[in-house]
């Protein structure tokens, strides 16, 4: 009959040395000593060979079950090192969160620019089609086409500058619109975006370059309650669902109607402050249903046809929705002040 | 337009309308209303006062001690330096904590030695001047003329409390740069009772016919010319309550008869004018062209040449005012003045603009012509002036008027068509409140037809219908709508790429500046460009505001450079930038010019050199799939001519790169190197592949050779990079350049250039034989070039 007791005191002691293991490394000269070729566990199952075959089954299964008891207890060790070695790592790589974020460094939009992509998604998303035309236009699509010969005091509104006498550097992008009703029969629904001229000296609140987003509509039936359900909707898309909106007489040759629609202050919210000079509103853009004699001129029958136009200032706009108070800053592209647009 | 709420109240009743509402309904009515004040708003605490005594101070001359009278129990000492005040004067008195014209407040203190419990007032310290009250002076105390209560206000005594409304009026609304048309507007906004007496003259001074003979040679420049006399003048102020009105609008008092033309003027809306009939030679007032070479010195005494489209109010001799515009030196009134004309006329509006444009003045009267003035209203005006003659006493009308016209124009109708009006509006507003609103506006309504009245010459057509009755409604009554139906909404391919350029950009850390198209011809010689490059070819602008923006600019790099010089001289240490800048060819004469899209790049500082710009340019062909190539260019003089490439694509230029050349750097005040970059964007567009089509993955493994070879110093690697992809046809999968060596163990004059090639075949695994062939093959390609294997 073999011996079982080395067995369990073999047990007993490997349970103690494991527990004091401190590292990997005293693991594996345990396990070595222990579970190695030569280690003390493989020296005693060898004697099973010495077993009387009818004993052999149950002191087989006995010993066995010390071995993977013994084995398991190993790998228990090993676990809990592991893990406590994972824990360690990951305390020494702790981190500042509060440094600050390495980034890599690109560039962006100019606010204007910005302000326009905005402005165009607005339009697109109601069915508009952004069309662009010549800056460098010639008289006849510039006023002649709108309404204002070459006599007519509105021109004095809109000091022009002149390459020759009959071309101009456009002063609106009514100019594009033009061209489009030219070429194309209603139903027309367009924006035409981009940059126009006045013979403005240059300072805080004036430019002789600034740019404009025009808009068309021509068809069946359009009514002066569509040209303002569509700018409403423009305005609350542009500053958010709460902003107000007012219509208000004003003039234009190439409208009638003639509308300017005005926006509540944003500073005093319609009190009265020194922004919208107490009036309460600050003036957004003109507008009017498009005068019969402009369609007529173009081809379009205006007993069948009636549409809307408006233009909407892209800087005052873009002025307004970063706050700036100095129209020069956009062209003198100081990086300071483009850095700002993240 | 400024006029007061005291005079609107003379043609309508508003006066219980508070101002901020009546400001704002004017506004939405469609006179949009500036600003409002009081006048005499800024003046606090003083009062009328009564110089009880006068005494001279002892111990200064020119010094005097006044006990006034300011209506309380006992009267105030105030001690002042003017010597015009004398016992029993009536004064303006600034008490104790008063607050005189530009804000100075007056304390109780010693002045002198002496208690002075306040300051008398000199006109000018009420905000006023001599005109405003004639008798008084601009220096010493101002003495007030009328019979008043110790104690009162001073700006009710004096009828400094005016309601003042300045009104923003556009450019067809000539008849509401008048108080009538405004009281009109007014009435109609408010629903107020409007009415105008038509003036009454009494006239017998004998017929006028004597006098003075009036001839229109050209009758369609000038529609109506009417006049009046007035004998026995006599030049003296006018009344308080005109000055007052005048001053409400802003117009200074001169004597009764120049301010009878401007009350009128103002309250009717047409110009006058008054002169002296000594100065028409002949009694003949003959209205022409002006002639060849002929010239006139103007009121404001400057000698202006006309030309023979120039409307001109001549005598037998010579011209003495220009029509519309301004009267000539001798066309004033003078203090002896005996017999004075009264012109009330209509000139041509575009004639007048024209006329006023060339000669480089513009007047209140041009102004109001160029707007196209209405006929009828001229012998109105006439009358009125007339009626404030004898109202004033300033002299005795003749019997009857001249009045040379060309007949009246037929009336406009336009048939009231309701439906429509409302379809068009989007409205539902009664036909009887649209008959309403029109007539309220002076329109007559009758069978279905509208008859405007002829002061409203901006109303022709029943769109200028529906205007009149949206605005007195109400924009912001008119229902707002969808717009109905679908359509699509669509952005042009051009928008669309230039968007996807602006990205690639922006991703390689340029920032978005946006400069003038205009631009300094001087510019093109700081960028060096030769004096025959077609560059220099650009549309000029006939009008600009200065050099600086003059021409249009054929590059962008001008303006690229003057961002870079601005950041660099406001001490910024790095900036890379792009503009996608619109550049304008001229073509033919008469035509417009071509105008095409570049994008430009230039940075500077922050560790840039050629090969980040060349970078960025990389990343934008990349990002549009463009095949290109640099070659070597030493003949553009912006750039450093050992540092420029050209970029092409299938053979065509698509644009430059390059560090910028030390003088253009020093011409922008740059220091240290900048680099750019120019594309031109249909060049891009051109060779950009639109669509993406996806190869199928790899089958087979590829295999890598690294070559490490010896060329030339002044070899491009481009060359040698042409003649291994000429080499290895198909099988070449990816070349990389991953070393240059210059040093010790390479000879003199020689780099070494390290590649990495892939090796792929579609349809098989390439064999080490297969390989080291092609190698092979590359080798003996490279040897003509004088390019070996590194040993």
């Amino acid at each position: 009959m073999i011996n079982l007791k080395p067995l369990e005191l073999l047990r007993g002691l490997v349970n103690e040395q494991l527990s004091a293991a401190a590292n990997e490394k005293e693991l594996e000269e345990l396990r070595l000593r222990y579970l190695g070729r030569k280690g003390e566990l493989t020296a005693f199952l060898k004697q099973m060979g010495q077993v009387p075959p009818e004993e052999r089954p149950v002191i087989g299964k006995l010993v066995n079950k010390a071995r993977t008891e013994i084995e398991e207890m190993f790998a228990q060790k090993a676990r809990e090192l592991s893990s406590r070695s994972l824990e360690q790592r990951l305390r020494a790589e702790k981190i500042d969160v509060t440094l600050p974020g390495k980034s890599v460094k690109t560039g962006m939009r100019h606010p204007l620019s910005a302000v326009l992509d905005e402005v165009k998604e607005i339009f697109l998303g109601m069915g508009f089609t952004a069309v662009e035309g010549p800056e460098i236009e010639y008289d006849y699509y510039c006023f002649g086409a709108l309404n204002m010969p070459k006599t007519h005091p509105a021109r004095d509104t809109q000091d022009t500058l002149y390459i020759t006498d009959d071309i101009v550097l456009r002063t609106q992008t009514s100019s594009v619109q033009v061209r489009v009703m030219e070429k194309q029969k209603p139903p027309i629904r367009i924006i035409s975006p981009g940059r126009v001229y006045r013979s403005d000296q240059i300072d805080a609140t004036h430019s002789p370059l600034f740019h404009q987003i025009e808009g068309l509509v021509v068809d069946k039936g359009i009514t002066m309650g569509n040209l303002k359900g569509i700018l409403e909707v423009f305005a609350r898309r542009l500053f958010g669902e709460g902003a107000k909106v007012r219509f208000r007489p004003h003039h234009f040759p190439y409208t009638e109607p003639s509308a300017e629609m005005d926006t509540m202050c944003y500073l005093c919210g319609g009190k009265g402050c020194r922004v919208c000079k107490f009036e309460g509103y600050i003036e957004l853009l003109g507008c009017g249903m498009v005068h019969p004699k402009v369609l007529s001129d173009l081809g379009i029958d205006p007993e069948i046809y009636s549409g809307f136009a408006f233009g909407i200032g892209l800087d005052r706009i873009a002025m307004r929705r970063y706050g700036i108070d100095d129209m020069r800053l956009f062209f003198e592209n100081d990086m300071r002040f483009l850095s700002q647009f993240r | 337009m400024k006029t007061s709420i005291g005079w609107l109240c003379e043609f309508t009743d508003i006066e219980n309308i508070p101002v901020r509402d009546f400001a704002e309904g004017m506004t939405m009515s469609g006179s949009k209303v500036e600003g409002y004040a009081v006048e005499g708003a800024e003046l606090e605490n003083i009062v009328v006062g009564k110089v009880l005594s006068a005494e001279k101070h002892p111990g200064a001359d020119s010094v005097f001690i006044c006990k006034v009278d300011v209506g309380q129990n006992t009267p105030v000492q105030i001690v002042t330096g003017a010597d015009n005040v004398t016992a029993g004067a009536l004064v303006p008195a600034a008490l104790d904590g008063a607050v005189v014209h530009g804000g100075k407040k007056i304390k109780t203190g010693k002045l002198r030695g002496e208690l002075s419990e306040g300051m008398l007032c000199s006109i000018g310290e009420l905000g006023l001047t001599p005109a405003d009250f004639p008798g008084s002076t601009d220096d010493g105390i101002f003495i007030l003329e009328e019979d008043l209560q110790p104690g009162q206000a001073i700006q009710k005594a004096i009828g400094l409390d005016q309601v003042v409304v300045e009104f923003e009026i556009t450019s067809n609304r000539p008849d509401c740069l008048s108080v009538i048309g405004l009281a009109r507007e007014a009435s109609a906004t408010f629903d107020k009772p409007f009415t105008v007496e038509t003036p009454a003259v009494k006239a017998g001074a004998g017929d006028i016919g004597g006098l003075l003979s009036v001839t229109v040679e050209n009758t369609e420049l000038c529609s109506r010319y009417s006049a009046a006399a007035v004998k026995n003048v006599k030049i003296a102020p006018s009344p308080r309550w005109m000055r007052e009105r005048l001053r409400a609008c802003g117009v200074r008092p001169i004597n009764n008869i120049v301010d009878i033309t401007n009350y009128v003027m103002l309250e009717y809306g047409h110009p006058m004018h008054a002169f002296d009939l000594r100065h028409v030679n002949g009694g003949k007032i003959i209205v022409r062209n002006a002639e060849e070479g002929e010239s006139i010195t103007t009121l404001d005494g400057t000698q202006r040449s006309l030309s023979t489209e120039m409307l001109v109010i001549a005598d037998e001799k010579s011209p003495s005012a220009v029509a519309g515009v301004m009267g000539g030196e001798y066309s004033g009134i003078y203090g002896d003045t005996q017999i004075v004309i009264f012109e009330s006329a209509c000139f041509s509006g575009p004639s007048v603009r024209m006329t006023a444009k060339k000669l480089g003045m513009r007047t209140e009267s041009s102004g109001r012509f160029e707007k196209g003035l209405d006929p009828e209203n001229a012998m109105k005006a006439l009358m009125r002036a007339c009626e404030l003659v004898e109202l004033l006493g300033a002299g005795e009308v003749c019997d009857g008027f001249i009045d040379v016209r060309t007949p009246p124009r037929e009336p406009v109708k336009i048939p009231l068509d309701c439906a429509w009006i409302n379809a068009f509006l989007g409205s539902e507003i009664p036909e009887s409140e649209i008959i309403s609103i029109l007539r309220k506006l002076e329109f007559t309504v009758e069978g279905g037809v509208v008859t405007v009245p002829s002061f409203r010459g901006d109303v022709s057509i029943k769109a200028d219908l529906a205007e009149e009755t949206a605005r007195i409604y109400g924009y912001n009554n008119i229902p707002s709508a969808p717009l109905q139906g679908c359509a699509e909404g669509v952005v042009a391919p051009e928008q669309n790429f230039e968007l996807k350029i602006a990205g690639l950009l922006q991703a390689q850390g340029h920032y978005e500046i946006i400069t003038y198209s205009f631009i300094n011809p001087k510019s093109l010689d700081k960028i060096g460009l030769p004096q025959d490059d077609a560059h220099r070819n650009c549309v000029v602008i006939l009008n600009p505001l200065s050099e600086e923006t003059s021409v249009m600019r054929t590059t962008g790099m001008p303006s690229m450079l003057d961002v870079l010089s601005r950041n660099y001289r406001g001490r910024i240490p790095s900036a890379r930038l792009y503009e996608l800048a619109a550049c304008y060819i001229p073509t033919e004469e008469g035509k417009l010019p071509f105008e095409v899209k570049v994008a430009v790049l230039g940075a500077y500082g922050g560790g840039v050199d050629f090969y980040t710009v060349k970078a960025a340019v990389d990343a934008v062909l990349e990002g549009l799939g463009i095949e290109a190539e640099y070659s070597a260019v030493d003949n553009m003089p912006i750039y450093h001519p050992g540092r420029a490439a050209v970029i092409t694509a299938g053979g065509e230029n698509i644009g430059t790169i390059g560090e910028v050349h030390p003088t253009v750097c020093e011409n922008y005040e740059i220091g240290g190197a900048a680099y750019l970059a120019e594309l031109s964007i249909p060049m891009l567009m051109k060779h950009s592949v639109p669509d993406i089509l996806v190869k199928p993955l790899p089958k087979f493994p590829a295999s890598t050779r690294d070559l490490a070879l010896v060329a030339d110093e002044d070899l491009p690697v481009g060359e040698i990079k042409k003649a291994v992809t000429a080499a290895a046809g198909e099988l070449l999968e990816g070349l990389e350049l991953f070393d240059i060596y210059r040093g010790r163990q390479v000879a003199e004059g020689k780099k070494s250039v390290a590649y990495s090639l892939t090796l792929r075949a579609a349809d098989r695994t390439l064999t080490d034989e297969e390989c080291d062939r092609l190698v092979q093959k590359i080798l003996d390609k490279l040897s003509e070039i004088g390019v070996g294997l590194r040993r």
